[in-house]
C-alpha cells in the first residue's frame, strides 16, 4: 500500500515557491496538478524537455519523403501520363502536395505521441483526483512512505508555504 | 506580478480563476434563451432548404444550375472560395498570433478555431455538389484503381484536395488539443451522470498533472508552428486553381498573397460578426471587451488596406503588361455588365475598412457589426467578380456570354449559411466558447482573493 501527502494551493506563487523547497529538501514529489499551465513548474520539478518536437520533426521528414516519393514513382515510373507537355518529373508542381503532407504527419504524429505517452484518449480511465483542479485549485502530491517525522517535516515546510488541506492519504 | 498602469486589461472586472470557469461555462449550464432558439431554428430551416436543394442538383444534375459553356464555373466556386477564405482567421488567430505572443488571442482563439472547422466544412462541400456525382468524389484521391491511372499532380486542383483536407483535419487537432483541459473542466463541473459520463470520454481522461501540461503546451506550439506557413499555403494553392490558367483577369502572379491578405481580411470580418453578437448574448463583455474588438479591427485595416492595394496593382500590372486581352478584361471588370458587382466590392472591401481609422468608430460595436457584414458581402462579391468578370468575356467573342444563378445555386448557399450557423450555435452549447485555461494564463491577478 503506497501513501501519499495531498496539499492545496490557491496560487501559482505559493506553488511555485514550496515546489522549490521540497525539491530542495530532497523531498519527493509524486505529481502536481494545476488548473493551467504553470509556467516554469517544469524545470523547478526537474523534468525533462518534452521529445514532441523531435517526432514532430522525424515524422515530418517521412511525410515529405515519401510524399515526393510518391508522385515521382506514380509520373515518372508507373505511368508516365503526358499533359500539357510538362515534364514528368516536374519537381516544383510535386512541392504543394508534399508540402501538405509534410505538415498532415507531423500534426498527426506529434498529437498521437501527446496522446500515448500521457496516456489520454477518447474514453481514458485516470483518476481524477480533485474536481476543484481543473477550475482553481493547485495539487501538490509527495511521498509519504516514510516515518511520522518525515510526514510532520513536510507538513510543516507547506503551512508555511499557505496550503491547505494537507492530508495523508492512502492509495489503493 | 508587474501591472501597466497605462495598458487596458485584457480581461475586465478583477476576475478569480473560479469567476471565470463559472463565467464562461454558464451558457452551457443554463438553459438557452428564446434568441438561441429562434437562431437554431432559422439556421436549421437554412440549412434544410439548401440539403433539398444539393439533393435535386445531384438528381437533376448539373443542369438545374445557371452555368452555361462559357461560364463553368459560377456561384459553386465563388461560395467555395469565400467559405475557405472564412475558414482561415481561426487558425491566423489561433496559430500565427500564438506565435508571435499576442496574449489577446486567449479571448477570442477557440470561437475562431471552431468557426474555421465549420466554414471549412462547407467549403468543401461545393466543390464535391459541383462534380454532379458526388458518390464518385473519392475518385480525386490517388488510390490503385482499375483504370491504372494516377491523378493529376500537376493540377492545382488535386492540390486543392490535399490542402484542404490536410488544413481540415490540422485544424480539428488543433481546435480538440486545446479543448480537451475545458472539457475536462465541464466534466468536473455537470452534475447530471449522462453528461458527466459524455464530457468524461471526450475530455480524455484529462487530469492536470503538470507533465500532461509541459507536453501539451510544447504540442500547441509546435501545431501552431506548422499551422500558420499551412494558412499560407491554403488559400495560396486556391488561388493557383485561377492563376495558373491562361484565362484574362486569372493569370496574375499577384494572386497568393492578395489570396491570403482576402482570406485573414474576411475571416475575421466573419469573426466579428460572431462575436459581437456572441459576447453580448452569452453575458462575455468582460472577457471579450472592446480592446478585442478594437484589435480585431486593427487586423481588419492592415488586410483591407493589403487588398486594396493588391487590386491597384491588378489594374497598373494589366495596363502595364501591354496586353490587350488583360487591359480588355479588367476594363470590362469595372464599366462592363458586371461593373455593379465590382463597384460593390471596391466599396465594402476598399473604402468600408478605411473608415476604421477612426478610433471612435473601432471601439463601436454597431459600426464594427455592420462592417463586418460589409466586408463579409464585398469579400464574396470580389471571388464572384474574379471568376464570372473574366470568364464571360475571354479571347473569343463568339462565345461571350452572360450568367444569372438559379434558385438552386442561391439555395445551396442559403444552405451553406445554415449548415455554419447551425453549428456554431449547437457549439457554443456544448463546449466553452472561450479556452478557459488560457484565458485563466492571462489574467492579472492570481488565486482567491486574500481577505
Amino acid at each position: 500500500m503506497k501513501r501519499y501527502i495531498s496539499a492545496y494551493f490557491t496560487d501559482e506563487e505559493n506553488l511555485l515557491r514550496a515546489s522549490q523547497t521540497l525539491i530542495e529538501k530532497d523531498i519527493a514529489i509524486l505529481d502536481v496538478l494545476t488548473p493551467f499551465p504553470v509556467h516554469g513548474l517544469d524545470k523547478i520539478l526537474g523534468l525533462k524537455e518534452s521529445k514532441i518536437p523531435t517526432v514532430g520533426f522525424i515524422s515530418g521528414a517521412i511525410g515529405t519523403i515519401s510524399a515526393f516519393g510518391f508522385q515521382t514513382w506514380a509520373f515518372v515510373v508507373d505511368y508516365p501520363l503526358f499533359i500539357g507537355g510538362k515534364p514528368h518529373f516536374s519537381i516544383p508542381a510535386f512541392i504543394p502536395i508534399t508540402f501538405e503532407i509534410t505538415i498532415l504527419f507531423a500534426a498527426l504524429a506529434m498529437v498521437f505521441a501527446f496522446l500515448f505517452r500521457s496516456h489520454l484518449g477518447f474514453g481514458a480511465k485516470n483518476k481524477i483526483h480533485d474536481e476543484r483542479i481543473t477550475d482553481d485549485r493547485f495539487l501538490i502530491i509527495i511521498d509519504a512512505n516514510g516515518n511520522e517525522e518525515h510526514y510532520n517535516n513536510v507538513k510543516t515546510i507547506l503551512e508555511k508555504e499557505d496550503a491547505h488541506d494537507i492530508q495523508l492519504k492512502e492509495n489503493n | 506580478m508587474y501591472v501597466s498602469p497605462v495598458r487596458e486589461p485584457l480581461i475586465k472586472g478583477n476576475k478569480t480563476y473560479s469567476q471565470i470557469t463559472k463565467d464562461i461555462a454558464a451558457p452551457i449550464e443554463g438553459k438557452p434563451g428564446k434568441a438561441w432558439y429562434m437562431g437554431l431554428a432559422l439556421s436549421l430551416s437554412a440549412m434544410f432548404f439548401g440539403l433539398a436543394m444539393m439533393g435535386y442538383t445531384v438528381w437533376q444534375g448539373i443542369g438545374s444550375w445557371g452555368l452555361n459553356r462559357t461560364i463553368g464555373w459560377g456561384w459553386g466556386i465563388t461560395n467555395f472560395v469565400w467559405w475557405v477564405g472564412i475558414g482561415h482567421a481561426g487558425t491566423f488567430i489561433s496559430a500565427i498570433l500564438l506565435l508571435f505572443r499576442q496574449k489577446w488571442r486567449t479571448s477570442i482563439n477557440r470561437s475562431a478555431e471552431a468557426m474555421t472547422i465549420f466554414a471549412v466544412l462547407c467549403a468543401g462541400l461545393f466543390p464535391l455538389i459541383h462534380m454532379g456525382r458526388p458518390l464518385l468524389a473519392f475518385f480525386v484521391f490517388p488510390y490503385p484503381n482499375t483504370r491504372g491511372l494516377w491523378v493529376n499532380f500537376n493540377s492545382p486542383l488535386l492540390w486543392d484536395v490535399f490542402a484542404i483536407s490536410t488544413y481540415l483535419l490540422v485544424s480539428l487537432l488543433f481546435w480538440y488539443m486545446g479543448l480537451i483541459p475545458d472539457i475536462g473542466t465541464m466534466r468536473d463541473r455537470v452534475s447530471s451522470k449522462v453528461k458527466k459520463y459524455i464530457y468524461g470520454l471526450l475530455s480524455f481522461g484529462w487530469t492536470g498533472s503538470v507533465k500532461h501540461w509541459q507536453r501539451h503546451e510544447k504540442l500547441s506550439l509546435i501545431l501552431a508552428g506548422i499551422a500558420a506557413p499551412l494558412v499560407l499555403s491554403v488559400h495560396s494553392i486556391v488561388s493557383a486553381d485561377f492563376a495558373t490558367s491562361i484565362v484574362p483577369g486569372w493569370h496574375t502572379t499577384i494572386f497568393p498573397p492578395y489570396f491570403v491578405a482576402g482570406a485573414i481580411f474576411s475571416g475575421f470580418a466573419m469573426v466579428l460578426t460572431l462575436l459581437v453578437v456572441t459576447r453580448k448574448v452569452l453575458n462575455l463583455e468582460s472577457y471579450i471587451t472592446l480592446a478585442h474588438i478594437e484589435s480585431m479591427n486593427k487586423i481588419i485595416i492592415a488586410t483591407g488596406s493589403i487588398v486594396g492595394i493588391a487590386y491597384m496593382t491588378e489594374l497598373f500590372i494589366s495596363w502595364y503588361s501591354g496586353v490587350e486581352f488583360e487591359q480588355y478584361a479588367f476594363l470590362n471588370r469595372a464599366t462592363g455588365p458586371y461593373w455593379w458587382a465590382y463597384a460593390i466590392m471596391m466599396t465594402c472591401n476598399v473604402i468600408s475598412p478605411q473608415l476604421l481609422w477612426f478610433r471612435k468608430l473601432r471601439r463601436n460595436l454597431a459600426f464594427t457589426f455592420i462592417l463586418s457584414i460589409f466586408i463579409n458581402i464585398g469579400m464574396w462579391f470580389e471571388r464572384f467578380v474574379i471568376i464570372v468578370s473574366s470568364l464571360h468575356r475571354d479571347y473569343l467573342p463568339s462565345s461571350w456570354s452572360m450568367y444569372s444563378p438559379t434558385i438552386v445555386e442561391v439555395g445551396i448557399f442559403i444552405g451553406s449559411l445554415g449548415i455554419f450557423f447551425s453549428c456554431f450555435l449547437l457549439f457554443i452549447r456544448v463546449f466553452p466558447v472561450i479556452a478557459i485555461a488560457e484565458v485563466k494564463t492571462v489574467i492579472k491577478s492570481s488565486g482567491e482573493k486574500r481577505t
